[in-house]
């Protein structure tokens, strides 16, 4: 029917669209209201994170010195716990002991002349220890494996804190009481009294570090957690989704978590400097990573030990050391202030 | 206050006895036998076991250790300074730690604010970027990091302070371990009171203040520096318990007979001092607790509004 009609009305040849017609638009022909264009949550955090010259800063140097982490030990030929060292002409063995740190390169290209005497023509950008180990190996594996620890511990932490905190938040009444005397309790005990009990139970090393770290670090978390909680559970979407007879774990996991997770990445942030700080402190005083293992802890330890002979040798990981603590405080600071952004930085 | 003075200092007592039972508990069940057996016969150790009284029920145990411990007697040492009285190896420590950490905490403390406060009056000239830059930097370095510094190159390249600790010159020989322990204080401080106090100025009451015609130094001490006082209390126990941790090596390094060396050579010598762990453990959580506690009433007494929710609360 409707054809037909058409047909009847049609006075003209039918217009026939050429390619022209059909123009993508460039960004030139969109025209949005920037003055209250609608921007999503996320978005929003990203471009006040990316303003703020500091949060770029730490992010930037913690990426850096992940990169160095990951890639450093194989840049070049050592091992982190192998002794540089050749055989002579005279079959006699000599090691690398105590050199500060050199660049042959450089030096032929200031002087001119091919550097002498043993090992002159290789390149320890940190220098070796007294052992005969390259410490630019050393350095970026020891970063290795405190990041590693850090992470791990942090990661697992969070995921024991949230669910901790969430569950005490979102039941309240006499859940919330009794969990929330645990947790003061369990905050009442040093840190240094739970690692010194633990080196009873436990052989030094790795897993003490972690271990003390999983049974301190949760109690923030759970905290940030639960007044998150209290804060979002009275609001209508919770009551709708209650409604429409979703379960509690439905309602806490799925519902509500996602939107407290701002400030437990900012919690997570600040914990990881922390955990890095705690895991340098026990291995210097020896209940931390063993031998022939090295974190930043037991390096600065090695650095201590030799500062009177080889004062070059604790520099490497001082500075890493504060740089990650640096880094990471600067991107926690850049996180809390774009999350929850002032109406003058706007 | 009063009630809310006792609601606090109960529940703080109650914690202490709860982690002392707690550390009693995994001490005791640790295995291992305090005798040498193939020296002693069965019975011979069934003997020597009854008369410690190791036999009898946990709980007696336990509350007879309290008796002890409540009379200042933590028993003696099982591996540490061949077995000498923990009682007054202790004493020396805690009069060491104390001495030094109380010094480096006032240092922190008014050093910090001062610095807090110069940055705050010249906020973004070149005194507020310099101690921002400091504050971080004494944030980022560990104690021990400063310790190691300083004793490098006052000590050892300029030998003008004992390189370790001397317990005849006290005063003299303390002067580099409370400076690198003061410094996390210091730096925290004086962030802290910085931005709290900058806060404050652009408070709509100090702008009344200053409408009034208030200027100058009554201004800052009566207004500002009042009310920014407030949340620099409550980061002051967090500061003190890692001060606490900091001195554990900043003691080992610097030859201090502290409690923080004690524990160190408790946990990380050859054999592990239960007995040390246990009262250190005890010492170290009655500190901490004891912190706590004085640090939330001395916020109840600055700021009124806490008292009264709390009145509230009890209510």
């Amino acid at each position: 029917m409707a054809k037909k009609e058409l047909q009847l009305q049609a006075p003209a040849a039918p217009y026939v669209p050429v390619k022209e017609d059909f123009v993508l638009l460039t960004k030139r022909d969109i025209h949005t209201d920037t003055n209250f264009a609608s921007q999503s949550y996320w978005k929003g955090v990203f471009t006040h994170f990316f303003k703020n010259r500091r949060a770029v800063v730490g992010l930037v140097i913690i990426t850096v010195i992940l990169l160095l982490a990951l890639f450093g030990p194989l840049m070049n030929g050592f091992g982190y716990r192998d002794i540089v060292q050749y055989r002579n002409e005279k079959n006699k063995r000599v090691v690398a002991k105590g050199i500060s740190p050199q660049i042959p390169a450089i030096h032929r290209l200031l002087t001119g002349e091919e550097p002498e005497g043993n090992f002159a023509d290789y390149t320890f950008l940190f220098g070796t220890d007294d052992l005969g180990r390259d410490l630019w190996t050393r350095t970026w594996y020891g970063a290795r494996v405190s990041l590693l620890i850090a992470f791990v511990t942090i990661i697992i932490d969070m995921i024991i804190g949230m669910s901790y905190g969430l569950i005490s938040g979102y039941f309240g009444g006499a859940v919330d009481q009794v969990m929330q005397r645990f947790v003061e309790i369990a905050n009442s005990v040093p840190r240094l009294v739970i690692v010194s009990v633990l080196a009873i139970f436990m052989p030094k090393g790795m897993g003490l570090v972690i271990v003390a770290l999983l049974l301190t670090e949760w109690i923030g978390m759970s905290k940030i957690a639960r007044a998150e909680m209290l804060k979002i559970k009275e609001q209508e979407y919770v009551l709708a989704s209650r409604t429409l007879g979703a379960r509690n774990g439905h309602i806490i996991f799925k519902e509500i978590l996602p939107n407290t997770i701002g400030p437990i990445i900012t919690q997570v942030m600040f914990s990881i400097p922390t955990a890095i700080f705690t895991e340098a402190f026990l291995s210097f005083v020896g209940v931390g990573i063993v031998l022939p293992q090295c974190s930043v802890g037991t390096l600065i330890e090695d650095g201590f030990n030799n500062i009177t002979t080889l004062p070059y040798q604790i520099l490497p990981p001082i500075i890493v050391l504060a740089l990650l603590m640096l880094g990471f405080n600067f991107i926690g600071d850049g996180l809390r202030e774009a999350l929850a952004p002032k109406l003058e930085d706007m | 206050m009063g009630k809310y003075v006792c609601k606090r200092l109960g529940m703080a007592l109650l914690t202490l006895l709860i982690i002392t039972f707690l550390l009693f508990l995994l001490v005791r069940i640790m295995p291992g036998n305090p005798f040498p057996s193939e020296r002693m016969s069965a019975e011979q150790i069934a003997n020597k076991r009854a008369e410690m009284g190791l036999d009898d029920p946990i709980l007696t145990q336990f509350i007879r250790y309290m008796g002890n411990v409540l009379q200042g007697d933590f028993g003696k040492g099982t591996s540490l300074y061949n077995g000498a009285p923990i009682r007054t190896v202790l004493s020396t420590a805690i009069s060491n730690s104390f001495r030094i950490g109380g010094v480096a905490i006032l240092l922190g403390t008014l050093v910090g604010l001062a610095l807090g406060i110069t940055a705050a009056l010249n906020k973004g000239r070149f005194l507020d970027g310099f101690c921002t830059v400091f504050s971080i930097l004494g944030v980022c370095v560990p104690s021990y990091v400063f310790l190691i510094f300083l004793q490098y190159t006052f000590s050892f390249r300029i030998p003008f302070f004992p390189y370790f600790f001397d317990p005849t010159r006290f005063a003299f020989s303390s002067v580099i371990p409370a400076v690198s322990l003061s410094l996390f204080t210091m730096s925290t401080i004086a962030r802290f009171t910085r931005n709290e106090m900058v806060e404050v100025f652009d408070s709509d009451y100090v702008r009344l203040a200053e409408a009034k015609g208030m200027y100058g130094r009554n201004l800052v001490m009566k207004h500002v520096l009042r009310n920014a006082l407030i949340p620099i209390v409550t980061v002051l126990a967090p500061l003190v318990v890692d001060l606490l941790t900091g001195a554990l090596v900043v003691e080992k390094i610097y030859g201090i007979n502290g409690i923080g060396k004690l524990m160190v050579d408790a946990i990380a010598g050859e054999g592990i001092d239960y007995n040390y762990v246990l009262a250190l453990g005890i010492l170290y959580s009655a500190l901490y607790i004891g912190i706590m506690l004085v640090v939330d009433l001395l916020y109840g007494v600055l700021d009124p509004r806490i008292r009264v929710a709390s009145k509230g609360e009890e209510a």
